[in-house]
């Protein structure tokens, strides 16, 4: 109990202090998420409501791979993501393993599908309500997927906030593919993950204390937009 | 603009997924120039007849055809008993619909403004739509399909969850849009909302058109016994196969 309270204190210390090793790791695994998720969002919400109202063939299995690549394992991801990556991978030439764009590689195929599948069921429910409305205006149904991405836009927040939680969350695929290098590849997980079995727990807890609070922090902010918005909307 | 009309319904059948006729053998022609009512008890068919004809649903069996076989989506529109409004203001929610029928954005602002002012909704034009009263929004409704100019209007029970002061305004709004050429097809359960507003009326009974009269006739001298019940403000009890009123060709 001793050791877990001075633990804390030097946490806490760390944290007041803004101590720049910590800062670092914290900004990495900010840019690494945050960049992973952008760019997860610019593909997961098209392609979810592309399949939800488009019409070709296989598009069942579309979406039964859409449901379950969202539980796709990161270790595996992660392995593919090296064995691509590595020198001897199709993508060896350049020279990207154990960088932070190995880990925004990886950190997408996790998230994607998660956006993308989340998206595809809101821009589902949105059409059982539009359906009519929009096609009596003329509209097709692929003219209609900005309409419905727009006007689905808060529910939409909560697919990307869920994509944003697993990239924040991972530690496998981006301890494999990054490495968890001291000033280049080292993020709040790994750096977790590290400082725990070094012993060093004041800093793994100051980190896992700042993972939990900007989650809250991004969730909450989400939220009360989200709340505000559709207020204005009255959706 | 070449005339859409009239519209030539012959022998619509439309089944649900589960193969029971809901539209049984239904032919009639809507010609331009009138107010077409259509009325009948719940279940009759109605609001599946407006939609068969605005081309949301395919018949099952039979045709429906416009004259000379035009595409008629963009000179059509219609208003539904509940309106959907797209998460954006009332001025926003026209310029959408007349963005989709390939209006040029310099000539929106003028018509936009226009119906919202026949309308009488220019005060409420930036407001976000979904917070607009269901009577406002359903005059925005008409606002929006009344932007398209079309060339029929189809109304599936405009005025069914509205005070009667607000169903005036719509009925006052409709007989506007009937005034500058445009053919009026609505649902409505209202009998004095019927005799108010028709020319035609076109009585359905469990998925059968059992009369299309003109309104003076329909109202003084019905044909079909169902439709007398219908107009004396009779209860049309369903049982099938019995009784002097039941629909003989009643078949499924």
């Amino acid at each position: 109990m001793g050791d877990m309270t001075a633990a804390l204190s030097t946490a806490v210390e760390l944290i007041v202090s803004l101590d720049p090793h910590l800062a670092e790791i914290v900004g990495l695994s900010l840019y690494v998420s945050l960049t992973a998720v952008i760019i997860s969002t610019l593909i997961g919400v098209p392609l979810g409501a592309a399949v939800s109202m488009l019409r070709f063939p296989g598009r069942k299995s579309a979406i039964i791979a859409l449901n379950a690549l969202m539980g796709l394992p990161p270790v595996v991801v992660g392995l593919v993501v090296y064995l691509a990556l590595s020198r001897s991978g199709p993508l060896g030439v350049f020279g990207l393993l154990y960088t932070p764009t190995a880990m925004i590689i990886a950190q997408i195929i996790l998230v994607t599908p998660i956006i993308a599948a989340l998206s595809r069921q809101v821009i589902t429910d949105l059409w059982s309500e539009y359906d009519d409305q929009l096609t009596s205006l003329g509209s097709s149904h692929s003219r209609a997927i900005p309409t419905l991405i727009f006007d689905g836009r808060f529910s939409l927040l909560t697919a990307v906030l869920a994509g944003f939680g697993r990239a924040t969350a991972e530690v496998g695929a981006v301890m494999m593919v990054g490495g968890n290098i001291d000033h280049v590849t080292r993020v709040m997980t790994t750096a977790i993950a590290l400082e725990v079995s070094k012993g060093d727990l004041a800093l793994a807890l100051a980190l896992g204390i700042i993972l939990l609070s900007i989650s809250l922090a991004i969730g909450a902010a989400a939220q009360i937009f989200k709340d505000r918005s559709e207020l204005r909307n009255s959706s | 603009m070449t005339s859409i009309l009239p519209l030539k319904l012959s022998n619509i059948w439309f089944r649900s997924r589960e193969g029971i006729p809901l539209i049984k053998e239904l032919s009639l022609e809507l010609d331009a120039g009138t107010r077409t009512i259509i009325i009948g008890p719940n279940g009759a068919g109605k609001s599946l007849l407006l939609r068969l004809c605005h081309g949301l649903l395919r018949p099952t069996e039979g045709h429906i055809k416009w004259q000379n076989n035009t595409i008629a989506q963009h000179a059509q529109a219609m208003v539904f008993q509940r309106p959907v409004m797209l998460r954006r203001s009332a001025r926003a929610n026209i310029d959408y619909a007349l963005s989709l029928h390939n209006v040029a954005k310099a000539e929106r602002a003028d018509i936009i403004e226009e119906v919202l002012q026949r309308t009488g909704m220019t005060r409420q034009a930036d407001a976000p739509a979904r917070v607009l009263s269901f009577g406002e929004q359903q005059r925005l409704a008409i606002a929006r399909a009344w932007a398209l100019k079309p060339q029929i209007l189809f109304l599936d029970e405009p005025t069914a969850s509205l005070d009667p002061s607000a169903s005036h305004q719509i009925e006052e709004l409709i007989q506007a849009i009937f005034d500058q050429g445009t053919k009026i097809v609505m649902t409505t359960h209202d009998l004095g909302q019927a005799r108010r507003l028709a020319d035609e009326v076109l009585f359905l009974h469990r998925g059968r058109l059992l009369e299309q009269a003109p309104a003076e006739t329909f109202f003084e001298t019905p044909h079909n016994d169902l439709a007398q019940a219908f107009v004396k403000g009779e209860l049309l009890w369903w049982k099938r196969g019995e009784g002097p009123r039941r629909d003989p060709k009643h078949a499924r």
